[in-house]
């Protein structure tokens, strides 16, 4: 089943139901939005959270192990209980993306992950609680110091 | 707001589950010790008014056409930027980086 949507970046768009995504709680800050819709970019490794709600509210996300391949999201079990998520098998993570006006300064916030149930479609944002992973990691760099193997 | 004195080693109880005890204290610094049930998550308020705000920013700055990450590193690489050393923060002390370069 498919449905219309309006997007941020690209307009008018059809989606598939299991594109939809719920978040009982909003994200922070946005805590009044719950639908989304995770997209592709034209752009990979991006993918977009399109609000369902506001059409002007869409986060840039990213495969935090594309350029951090030792992360984890070191979250609380009970956030991970409370949106049913029993294994990693269950498991998206995704982090948020701040891209400014230098787009080589883009950064990526490990530290409140977004994790989403893939057999649900479930989601939330949750706070890590190690201490290493801040709100503000530069993509391009962390990514340049995993490829010269320091 | 409701506002309580309490000495070292004194507590207060939110609900029957919740206890908040003065550890100790030392200068302007208190210590807290939370007693809590697993399900209700304590943060440091400013954890928490980071990720909001970055939320929003984020949200603000996204722009409709993503760049591209390779040809980005690519611009990036030749110029010979040093990115910081490992181990520090993002952002952190840009003296370690700037005093490798001076030698070159």
């Amino acid at each position: 089943m498919t449905m219309k949507i309006r997007t941020k970046p690209y307009g008018e768009l059809e989606i598939e139901e299991r594109q939809r995504l719920i978040f009982p709680r909003g994200i922070f800050g946005f805590e009044e939005l719950r639908e989304f819709a995770l997209l592709d970019s034209a752009q990979p490794p991006f993918y977009w959270l399109q609000s369902l709600q506001r059409m002007e509210i869409a986060f840039v996300l990213i495969d935090p192990l594309f350029f951090r391949a030792d992360y984890t999201p070191d979250v609380d079990p009970a956030e991970l209980r409370e949106i049913e998520i029993k294994g990693p098998e269950d498991m998206l993570v995704f982090a948020i993306v701040t891209i400014p006006e230098d787009s080589s300064r883009m950064t990526a916030n490990l530290q409140g992950p977004l994790l989403i149930n893939r057999r649900t479609s479930v989601g939330r944002q949750s706070i890590s609680t190690n201490p290493r992973w801040g709100v503000r990691h530069t993509i391009l760099e962390e990514l340049a110091l995993a490829r010269r193997g320091a | 707001m409701l506002i309580l004195a309490r000495r070292i080693g004194e507590s207060i109880m939110i609900g029957d589950q919740i206890e908040i005890s003065v550890v100790d204290i030392k200068g302007d610094q208190v210590k807290l010790g939370i007693n809590a049930p697993p399900q209700v998550k304590v943060y440091r308020r400013e954890v928490y008014t980071a990720i909001q705000e970055e939320n929003r920013a984020a949200a603000a700055a996204a722009p409709k056409s993503l760049p591209r990450i390779e040809g980005l590193l690519e611009k990036k690489s030749p110029s010979g930027a040093q990115p910081p050393p490992r181990g520090l923060p993002p952002g952190g002390s840009a003296s370690g980086s700037g005093s490798s370069q001076s030698g070159s």
